[in-house]
């Protein structure tokens, strides 16, 4: 059972739980930031790529002499040039042993399986002279067949003559992911349970399309590596620097050891940074090449046809239940593009939302079945949520097409359904146990905030009175996994690396204290929130600690920054290390006391002896430790101390979206009035970091639900490929939120916590679009394809005077050909 | 190469630029003024706004040598004698930056906005702001910032 806890009065001057304002902001207000691309070196060189055009290509030739001969060139390197020192990417995570793995090169040689690859790379004294003479560098191309539309892709077979996006690979499907629950012993059999409902009960079939989306961090990335030190040191934007010289060791032949990685000021990630990518193994291996610094940085373009982007899946779902609405089975088939290559996670994606479509709900039966297809588009990766957002969506989605079938209000169906607060620890059909949560708590607050009985009232009489504006609401009770992982738990899904996190705090002489993590931030404020957890524990001022992190050579130990991790696993591998500190403190103030260890009590920063007023303060015990006058035998001088924290579970944040969505029936244009959120994060470390990250998740949510989309014409072309194409929102199209939280503490870490980087963005999709579909459902529209642009949203209401009654593109297909007809959902279709 | 003079967080500068040099590179390569960052080549996210004779403009979409003769204001040279200007203290205050790539910029603009118009409403910040894009805060606490900021001249100035 789940207790749902008020912050405690005695608590109100503790670190933890403060509104601190961030030690991070006064370098980046000021503009003293050290970005990748900020970086000069005496000599240093700058590169320019020359990429590919075309989806699928021969390289027949490449002539480099204009470019060569053009001022303050150094030097063009072609794959073949570069074969021998720029090693290979690598698929970290390989989801079944038969996974079809495409070799992945830094620059291309003789054949391009994505528009943007590179073929050749141009050295020069400045970036300006580089990219004046790519523009020299020609390339003559033999187009292939590409691989382009997902199912067409996934259906494609040597004798069909389909494009296939690797010829020598005979296949695109590159892996095919099962998980059900009567095999796990999690459930039943969801066939039999589906069977039995298209008897009995309600069977709702529906097909989504989780469109291709693009992570659009602010900072483009940016790469330099110095090789003239002893060791290599790259510095570049990445969230992942500790994978990142893993990666460059095990695939270039330089030892580990001979490599610094350095993650300096990072602007932003979200997943898109979550990678290792063709130019950082690209400027490694030119600057070992030529002896001298060099620097790569991406333009915009160059970063949204070529930075990994995200989703893009079509999801084939079947939920059955009893007719009073009681869910009996969930059946999902996904088709996953990869793209190109299987980048570093990118095909552990989806798998990372299979243990998620069941959500909060108590499905008697699951099976999730996912088939990777590649394509020669760009690859695909994480992108905030990873996997979750994806499936979250249709669970939500799902959930409302219930509550119509059934003909009551969605939360009553959820309500229904749902894991009551009473059972947790509760473990899913998908074989997680939910530690903690309390579905119910989040959803009076929820609902209370928003008004819903109001808007309820308000919706009922525009739809009475014929308004040309309609008012739809929407609703998204998600919860996720994250916090990864469980080490053991990466090891059974076939991943290639651990989910721990390590730390250490060191005690300088003068009271003053260095902690390191092996997180990586990129605008999460990791030196305000840790500094506030180590104050809190240690007693010390949260002004005395300082947070070192994002440098091999510093925190030489660490799995970095992504999937919700760094407080949950990063914080609490910190907490473990203070306590190290406190005990190996013990005895050597117990000893400067003249007192016993089994008398010292630590508290608020302070050794002292029970029953007395004799006392030492821990900034005293570090200055004895650090002079090793007088300490006692048998012991080590010195008080630092580090850890290694590998979580024992997953956790598990949820809350309750709600979103009011006002639809002109005449234009289509869509426009938000209201978003409220109730999010259990469990405790919370930094209110306001909290719901800064809150509020960022929800807009990008919200842009995958309106705005975004990365689409490519027939010939492979990125068409959104800059600012003006790729829809970003702006402050003007979006609202205030509102942010309220409950508080159902994780059990399975000290502090309590559960991850909160990616709640907003997996919640808040489905609880727009939910919103949208919610207020023209009236005129038989039961989905609208995402993003809900003012097109679409038109077409769909128009379609019955016959305007609309054509998809709006070849992707917006009907469902899967074996699946009967008019049980499911097109873009727009009619009820 | 074309010769121009300007002024620059207050310093005078003198230099010989290629006239296809554009004010964000000349900024960021020549004077190491590198608070100012480049997010893009379509003018669209703003993260380059700077002050140019008091006014924000898009510093990839300004010549260096059209600033010759002027005043350029850039992040850098906000603070006066150690102090955080207004706009600076309100976005710390207000947590309206994450990860700052574009706090520049925002800074810029919201200083531009607010000497336009002292007392916007929050419609007429999210118009003003249109121009900048973010990435991280939804803008919502960088909405919040510019509006405390407003509210802090309007208190210093009572």
């Amino acid at each position: 059972m789940t207790t749902t806890q008020e912050r405690p009065a005695e608590q109100a001057d503790r670190e933890i739980g403060k509104d601190r304002r961030r030690k991070e902001d006064q370098r980046l207000i000021t503009g003293r930031t050290r970005w990748t691309d900020n970086i000069t070196l005496p000599g240093m060189l700058h590169l320019a790529m020359v990429r590919s055009p075309h989806a699928h290509a021969h390289v027949t030739s490449i002539s480099t002499d204009a470019a060569k001969a053009s001022r303050n060139v150094v030097t063009v390197l072609t794959g073949a040039d570069l074969a021998e020192t720029q090693g290979v990417l690598i698929n970290a995570w390989a989801i079944t042993t038969d996974q079809v793995t495409p070799t992945h090169l830094p620059v291309a040689i003789d054949r391009v399986a994505f528009a943007g690859e590179v073929v050749a790379v141009v050295v020069a004294r400045s970036a300006a002279e580089a990219r004046d003479a790519a523009e020299l560098v020609d390339v003559e191309y033999d187009l292939l067949p590409a691989a382009l539309d997902l199912k067409e892709a996934a259906a494609a077979t040597p004798e069909n003559g389909g494009a296939l996006a690797h010829p020598d690979l005979g296949t695109n499907k590159s892996a095919l992911w099962i998980f059900d629950s009567a095999t796990a012993g999690t459930g039943g059999d969801v066939d039999a349970a589906i069977e039995k409902a298209r008897g009995d009960g309600i069977v709702i079939e529906r097909e989504y399309r989780q469109q291709r989306l693009i992570p659009a961090f602010m900072e483009p990335r940016s790469t330099v590596v110095d090789p003239t030190g002893e060791q290599i040191t790259m510095w570049s934007a990445t969230q992942i620097p500790h994978i990142l010289r893993f990666a460059l060791a095990a695939t270039t032949g330089v030892p580990e050891s001979k490599i610094r990685v350095i993650a300096p000021d990072v602007g932003g990630g979200f997943g898109g940074k979550l990678q290792t990518t063709p130019e950082e193994w690209i400027v490694f291996a030119v600057a070992r090449r030529l002896g001298k610094p060099v620097k790569f940085t991406e333009t915009r373009s160059e970063s949204l046809m070529t930075g990994h982007h995200g989703r893009d899946q079509w999801q084939k779902l079947t939920l059955s239940a009893e007719k009073d609405g009681s869910v009996t089975g969930l059946k999902v088939e996904l088709l996953a593009d990869l793209g190109s290559h299987v980048s570093l996670v990118g095909g552990g994606v989806p798998v990372l939302g299979a243990f998620m479509f069941n959500s909060i709900y108590k499905f008697p039966a699951y099976q999730f079945n996912c088939q990777t297809v590649l394509t020669n588009k760009t690859w695909t990766d994480a992108y905030r949520g990873a996997g979750r957002p994806e499936a979250t969506y249709a669970i939500e989605r799902l959930m409302d097409e219930l509550a119509v079938e059934v003909g009551v209000d969605p939360f009553v169906i959820r309500e229904q359904n749902w894991i009551t607060h009473e059972e947790f620890p509760f473990t899913t059909v998908a074989g997680l146990e939910y530690d903690s949560g309390n579905y119910e708590a989040a959803t009076a607050k929820a609902k209370e905030v928003f008004g819903y009985d109001e808007l309820r009232a308000e919706q009922k009489q525009r739809r009475a009175s014929g308004d040309q504006v309609q008012l739809g609401i929407g609703i998204s009770t998600f919860t996720e996994m994250c916090g990864l992982a469980p080490s053991r738990v990466l090891g059974s899904l076939n991943y290639g690396a651990g989910g721990w996190e390590h730390a250490s705090v060191r005690m300088l002489a003068t009271g003053k204290v260095e902690v390191v993590t092996g997180a990586s931030a990129h605008g999460q404020g990791h030196e305000t929130a840790f500094s506030q957890i180590v104050a809190d524990r240690l007693g010390v001022p949260f002004e005395d600690v300082e947070v070192l992190h994002g440098d091999t050579q510093i925190a030489h130990k660490g799995l970095d920054t992504y999937g919700s991790r760094s407080l949950v696993v990063g914080g609490e591998a910190l907490v473990l290390a203070v306590d190290k500190v406190i005990e190996r403190a013990k005895p050597l103030a117990a000893h400067l006391l003249e007192a016993s260890v089994d008398d010292m009590e630590f508290s608020q920063g302070r050794f002292s002896v029970k029953g007395t007023d004799q006392g030492l303060g821990i900034a005293e015990v570090a200055m004895a430790a650090f002079a090793a006058h007088n300490y006692p035998e048998g012991t080590e001088p010195g008080i630092d101390a580090e850890a290694t924290y590998d979580p024992v579970n997953f956790n598990y944040p949820h809350g309750t979206h709600l979103c009011a969505m006002e639809v002109d029936t005449e234009t289509g244009a869509v426009k938000m009035r209201k978003y409220v959120c109730c999010d259990d994060i469990g405790n919370i470390i930094n209110p306001m970091i909290v719901e800064g990250q809150v509020h960022g998740g929800l807009v990008q949510g919200i842009a995958q639900a309106l705005w975004e989309e990365a689409v490519y014409d027939d010939a492979g072309t990125l068409v959104s490929g800059s600012f003006v194409d790729y829809l970003l929102p702006t402050a003007a199209d979006t609202i205030s939120f509102e942010v309220e939280h409950t508080t159902s503490p994780a059990l399975t870490n000290t502090l309590g916590t559960k991850g909160v980087g990616e709640a907003g963005t997996i919640a808040s999709t489905p609880a727009v679009v939910n919103a949208v579909v919610d207020a023209i459902r009236h005129f038989g529209i039961n989905d609208i394809q995402m993003p809900c642009t003012p097109e679409r949203v038109w077409k769909a209401i128009h379609a019955k005077d016959g305007a609309g009654d054509k998809p709006t593109e070849g992707a917006a297909m009907p469902h899967f050909s074996e699946s009967e007809p008019g049980t499911d959902s097109t873009e727009g279709a009619a009820q | 190469m074309t010769k121009i003079e300007l002024t620059v967080d207050g310093a005078s500068v003198f230099d010989d630029v290629e006239p296809r040099m554009l004010l964000v590179q000349y900024l960021r390569e020549k004077l190491g003024k590198t608070g100012t960052v480049i997010g893009c080549d379509t003018s669209n996210c703003g993260a380059c706004t700077v002050h140019l004779n008091g006014r924000s403009v898009k510093s990839c979409n300004v010549l260096a040598v059209q600033a010759d003769g002027a005043e350029v204001t850039t992040v850098e040279g906000l603070a006066q004698d150690g102090k955080l200007h207004q706009v600076q203290e309100s976005f710390r205050e207000c947590h309206g930056l994450q990860c700052g790539f574009c706090t520049p910029g925002m800074i810029m603009q919201t200083i531009d906005l607010l000497n336009e118009n002292p007392h916007p409403t929050e419609e007429e910040v999210r118009l003003g702001l249109e121009g900048n894009l973010c990435r991280c805060t939804g803008y919502h606490n960088i909405v919040k910032s510019v509006l405390h900021a407003a509210d802090q001249a309007e208190g210093a100035h009572a």
